[in-house]
């Protein structure tokens, strides 16, 4: 599958999910800062991507925590004072490659993660994870 | 009972599907605000569409929780699509139909088929009319990492005699 039909996919899954217009779902649009998604729109669209890219001969499972970070304030060595430490730094990067954090990293304040999670975020992700299935 | 917009659960397949059913009734308090007369009309009861939406909540939320034991505090988070094509009026019965899209620690999807029985029609058929699809959260597993009350406030006393239905009317397949 192209990169350009993956982003058609993710640009179908986004518009029934957040109720979005086509022409604002574009690669580096913010799904929450843009396209106000909600913490419960990510279950949502983890449950429609899963739907869109699997077929019956292979499933395509998003485990929990993988393309959303999750619980990070439980992990005193990520999160201090409200902000991203070095390991936590390590650690999102590590977990999730498909999103850009190089904005993010001078500010590094935990509430802005989700903000840094882009359209173009969905496509790197699903783009990696079927070239490796 | 407040707030219990389903009568009973008439089947449960765990995990998969569940089937209940409300009985509109003239009684009910709701129906003479919905519409009362005025110049222009006589009285209009009508069962309103967003406690159709609550009746087919109801039912796929025990289904949700039914597949943990009723452990886990089963929210509705999102209206994904509902319409409702057809007024329901008193005498008539709905009968909601709960199908499982999708269900993980998180959080569950699910479809659901709005058919009503006009028990004055001659044929007697259930006629569907419309479509409500869910999603409910397990918000103790929120991602904001939000702490609530231990105590199962969801699956309260209110829901009791529904429960215990779920294990009554569980059907093989």
């Amino acid at each position: 599958m192209s990169r350009d039909e993956i982003f058609k996919s993710v640009q179908k899954v986004l518009e029934e999910a957040l109720g979005a217009d086509e022409d604002e779902i574009t690669l580096d649009a913010s799904l929450t800062a843009d396209l106000e998604a909600e913490s419960i729109d990510f279950l949502d669209i983890v449950f429609r991507l899963e739907k869109a890219f699997s077929t019956p001969e292979k499933p395509f499972k998003i485990s929990q925590g993988e393309l959303f970070p999750e619980n990070l304030m439980e992990n005193p060595a990520w999160v201090s004072d409200g902000k991203l430490t070095d390991e936590g730094m390590v650690m999102l990067r590590e977990r999730m490659p498909h999103v850009d954090f190089s904005d993010f990293e001078n500010d590094r304040e935990v509430t802005k993660v989700a903000a840094t999670i882009t359209v173009g975020s969905l496509v790197d992700f699903i783009e990696r994870k079927l070239a490796t299935a | 009972m407040r707030w219990m917009w389903i009568d009973q659960i008439v089947e449960h397949e765990p995990g998969v599907r569940m089937v209940a059913v409300k009985n509109v009734s003239l009684a009910e308090e709701h129906l003479h605000d919905h519409f009362p007369a005025d110049d222009t009309h006589d009285a209009l009861p009508i069962m309103p569409a967003s406690l159709i939406i609550e009746g087919m909540a109801q039912t796929a939320g025990i289904m949700v929780g039914a597949v943990n034991d009723f452990q886990e505090k089963v929210i509705l988070a999102k209206i994904q699509r509902a319409r409702v094509d057809a007024d329901v009026v008193p005498g008539q019965t709905l009968r909601y139909e709960a199908v499982m899209d999708r269900i993980d620690t998180n959080g569950a999807s699910t479809t659901g088929t709005i058919l009503r029985l006009d028990h004055a029609a001659k044929d007697g058929q259930w006629q569907q009319i419309g479509q409500v699809d869910l999603m409910f959260s397990h918000i103790d597993r929120n991602m904001a990492g939000i702490a609530f009350p231990k105590e199962n406030f969801v699956f309260s006393e209110n829901f009791k005699p529904l429960m215990k239905q779920v294990g009554e009317k569980v059907v093989k397949r």
